[in-house]
């Protein structure tokens, strides 16, 4: 196949740019420097479409489509910025706020959380919507870790990581609806884990100050989600 | 298996029916059964061998009138009787050929004028587990006519022209989503049957498994040969005993008739069916939820495309279809599809069940021709509001549609129709409500059913359906303010255009749907804190800010 026939065009906000067929609309927007907020999206990590904030429109489609995972087609026109997706956005985000508990002047994420930086960025200034306070156990076990449920925003990339790049399988979800938890192994403490490497991937992709690294309290560590493209690349050439 | 056989089995049946004088057939329905319809038919063949009279008794599936059950009817001469007991046996027998006992009655009324059977032709008149009285009624016919005569883009060429449409809810073009699966490229695929069947008061499908399931299974043959398939799969509840039990009674028959399995039919067409359990989320009967399911994954929808016709169940194409569209595929190709196009409006063909439930008269499983108006099936069929109530509202599509007032009557039944009137067709669930039925409380009560059953992927849903709930339930209270009601509208325009499956997106509408037509019910809980149909208590300190006269 010729590389022509694998090339689309489609203009994103107004401008044209070219994509490869295999790419999303949020690789290529990316690529050509246009920002859509993300969340659950992480590079190196299969896709969910879970968070929905990379929402966009495209002239012709029925709905608003997850930028994530919606494929670039040939003479596609992507909006990703307009009054009333910026709305759903904000709105999103307060959800996400209102859901557990966020006060991030006492939380060891403060200044170093995904989250906290789409509110910047978002310019969500308030929650008007009230907040849950679930009041969700803090499980501590982990010699290294702790997972503060009240922080999370069940974006799943550490249960992603710890399945398709450490290969622990540790992490799953349980329950549904608000009920829903991340939890380790069978729902047993972090600590006792027999699946866990404590290889602390999980903890650097978590978005927010949900997952920590317990020696990281009280300094500003900051996470590296960063590392998993050149992870996966280094495992593939080892595959290879 | 060829014509001739399978004429031979349709003529033993029918001669094995013509020994008897008369046929006493049981409803064995859910319904009836829970009220020992089983007992009634064994007292009524013991009366019969006891007084001599030729006569055979069969149990059948769900005969519609739920209501009136215990249901029994008679043939040739088509008298059903209702509220039957045990101790009414004797009388049955002696009236067979003579006067039908009157106090057994069922005062039916007009309840099956207007109705008209294709999925439910054979209801009350074959035993659900022989197949052979499936088989004397036309059944595999169609079957046999496809592996023999047709090919597999003219079977999908009936089905297109016949404008079947799902009855899953979404009335997606069943002959276009047919042509897809066929068209992927692809060694293995597979037809899944969808028999989740979550909605609160809906019990289509379980009755169709339940009565005639060899249809069922006679309509994923011919899909899977027009797709070009050759492993099925129905997806059932697990609370549905019933219906599992007589669907794998009804698989292993037609694998021993050989309609299942390899050369079906005495041709290179392979095809078997396994029944898959679900553990009764509602959300798992959303497609990708159910094929994560059949995969032994949590039940949890994915963003589509793909779509499951390119990539569904194990990667591979996957042609997913609701138990009652299955159950009008071999109708369709035995008379053709422009005899069902001749039922129904213009976008909108054939007939659709639905479980008529609430206030009214009679509650039961109707089948109509599309394009039939509410008032008909509501005032006709159902007989009216019960009690001598007031009718208020109707509601269709379960948690995913909308409640419609009195002005919407006259509205003729298909899907577009019910969309711009705020609803959904769904699945067929119809619910009377009368004046006692407050509409915030039923926008409410649905808000909940969808907050307890999101899987909790995507946030919208997750934590949207809380926050509406709560707002739906400080409404109820008395507690909210026209800010709150601002709110409500704002979350459900988010959450229904934001959410990641069907669940979420439609969660709003039933809120939605009561704000156009019963605004003002929501309004007098928030400006007078007062609830008009009485049913909303409110608090103390509400009460007390309550303006005019005390309502009690
Ligand atoms: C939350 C949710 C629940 C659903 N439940 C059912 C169900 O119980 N039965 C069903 O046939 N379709 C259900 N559907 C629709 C299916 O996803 C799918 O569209 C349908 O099975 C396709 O069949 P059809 O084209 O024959 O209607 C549901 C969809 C959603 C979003
Ligand atoms: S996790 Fe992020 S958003 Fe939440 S409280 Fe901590 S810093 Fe704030
Ligand atoms: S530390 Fe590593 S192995 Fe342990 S749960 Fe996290 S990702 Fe999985
Ligand atoms: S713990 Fe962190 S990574 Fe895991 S789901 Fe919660 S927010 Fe996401
Ligand atoms: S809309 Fe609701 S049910 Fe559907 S994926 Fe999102 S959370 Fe799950
Ligand atoms: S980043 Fe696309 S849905 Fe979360
Ligand atoms: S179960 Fe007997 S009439 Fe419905």
């Amino acid at each position: 196949m010729s590389g022509e026939a694998n090339v689309r065009t489609l203009t994103v906000d107004g401008e044209e740019i070219s994509a490869r067929a295999d790419q999303t609309i949020l690789e290529a927007a990316r690529e050509h420097n246009v920002g859509i907020p993300t969340l659950c999206h992480l590079e190196g990590l299969s896709e969910v479409g879970a968070c929905r904030l990379c929402l966009v429109e495209v002239k012709g489609a029925r709905r608003l489509l997850p930028a994530c995972v919606t494929r670039v087609e040939e003479g596609m026109e992507v909006t990703t910025h307009s009054p009333k997706i910026d709305r759903y956005r904000t709105m999103i985000l307060e959800l996400f706020f209102a859901e557990r508990n966020h006060i991030c002047s006492i939380c060891v994420a403060n200044g170093n959380c995904e989250l906290q930086s789409l509110a910047l960025t978002l310019g969500m200034t308030h929650v008007e919507i009230p907040y849950q306070y679930p009041q969700l156990p803090v499980d501590a076990s982990h010699p290294r870790f702790t997972v503060d449920h009240n922080r999370c925003v069940l974006c799943t990339r550490c249960v992603r990581v710890c399945s398709e790049i450490e290969g622990a399988n540790t992490w799953g979800v349980m329950g549904r609806g608000a009920q829903s938890l991340v939890i380790t192994d069978l729902k047993e403490p972090w600590g006792d884990s027999e699946t866990c490497t404590s290889c602390g991937k999980c903890v650097q992709v978590c978005p927010t100050g949900a997952l920590f690294e317990k020696s990281s309290v009280g300094s500003k560590v900051r996470k590296h989600p960063e590392f998993l493209p050149y992870l996966r690349i280094m495992r593939e050439e080892d595959q290879a | 298996m060829n014509v001739e056989e399978l004429q031979q089995i349709a003529g033993s049946a029918q001669e094995e029916r013509e020994k008897f004088d008369y046929e006493v057939n049981v409803c064995m329905g859910t319904s009836c059964l829970s009220q020992h319809s089983d007992k009634i038919r064994d007292a009524i063949a013991k009366e019969a061998s006891a007084c001599g009279k030729s006569c055979h008794v069969r149990r059948t599936g769900c005969m519609g009138p739920c209501a009136a059950g215990p249901m029994v009817m008679i043939e040739p001469a088509e008298t059903r009787y209702g509220h039957v007991r045990e101790e009414d046996a004797k009388d049955i027998v002696a009236a067979l050929g003579g006067e039908p006992v009157a106090r057994l009655d069922p005062q039916l009324g007009s309840y099956f004028e207007g109705q008209n059977f294709v999925v439910l032709e054979n209801v009350g008149h074959i035993d659900p587990e022989k197949i052979d009285e499936y088989i004397a009624r036309g059944g595999y016919e169609a079957l046999l006519k496809v592996l023999t005569e047709m090919s597999p883009g003219s079977v999908i060429e009936q089905i297109s022209k016949s404008g079947l449409r799902g009855r899953g809810g979404g009335g997606y073009p069943t002959g276009l989503k047919w042509d897809t699966v066929a068209k992927v490229k692809g060694a293995q695929k597979y037809v899944i049957c969808n028999g989740d069947e979550g909605d609160p008061g809906a019990f289509m499908d379980r009755s169709v498994l339940e009565s005639d399931p060899q249809r069922v299974i006679e309509g994923m043959a011919i899909a899977a040969y027009a797709i070009g398939a050759n492993k099925g799969y129905v997806y059932v509840r697990a609370e549905y005993p019933l219906a599992v039990q007589r669907l794998t009674v009804a698989l292993r028959e037609a694998r021993r008739r050989g309609f299942l399995g390899n050369a079906i039919c005495e041709t290179t067409f392979n095809f078997d069916i396994d029944v898959r359990l679900g553990a009764g989320a509602f959300v798992c009967g959303e497609e990708t939820a159910l094929i994560a399911s059949i995969e032994g994954k949590r039940g949890m929808p994915r963003p589509r495309p793909p779509y499951p016709a390119v990539s569904g169940l194990w990667g591979d194409p996957t042609l997913i279809n609701n138990v009652e569209t299955f159950a009008n595929v071999a109708p369709i190709i035995r008379h053709g599809g422009e005899w069902f196009a001749s039922m129904g409006t213009a976008r909108s063909k054939g007939t659709k069940v639905f479980a008529l439930t609430g206030k009214i008269q009679r509650t039961g499983l109707v089948e109509i021709p599309m394009g039939m108006t509410l008032r008909q099936i509501i005032f006709g069929i159902g007989g009216g509001v019960a009690d001598g109530r007031k009718f208020k509202a109707v509601q269709t599509g379960g948690p995913s549609g909308g409640c419609m007032p009195e002005e919407h009557l006259d509205l003729s039944i298909s899907y577009d129709a019910l969309i711009s009137a705020g609803s959904m067709m769904g699945s067929g669930g119809m619910i009377v409500m009368d004046d006692t039925s407050c509409m915030v409380s039923v926008a409410r009560f649905f808000m909940e059913f969808c907050m307890t059953e999101s899987c909790g992927k995507c946030v919208p849903c997750r934590a949207g359906t809380v926050q509406m709930f709560e707002l739906l339930t400080k409404i109820t209270k008395g507690e909210a303010t026209h800010r709150d009601l601002d709110r409500l509208t704002e979350l459900c325009e988010v959450v229904g255009a934001t959410s990641l499956c069907g669940l979420g997106q439609t969660a709003p509408n039933p809120v939605l749907s009561t704000l156009r037509y019963f605004k003002h019910e929501y309004l007098a809980h928030i400006e007078e804190k007062r609830c008009p149909a009485g049913v909303c208590e409110f608090s103390a300190t509400a009460a007390d800010t309550r303006r005019g006269e005390v309502h009690v």
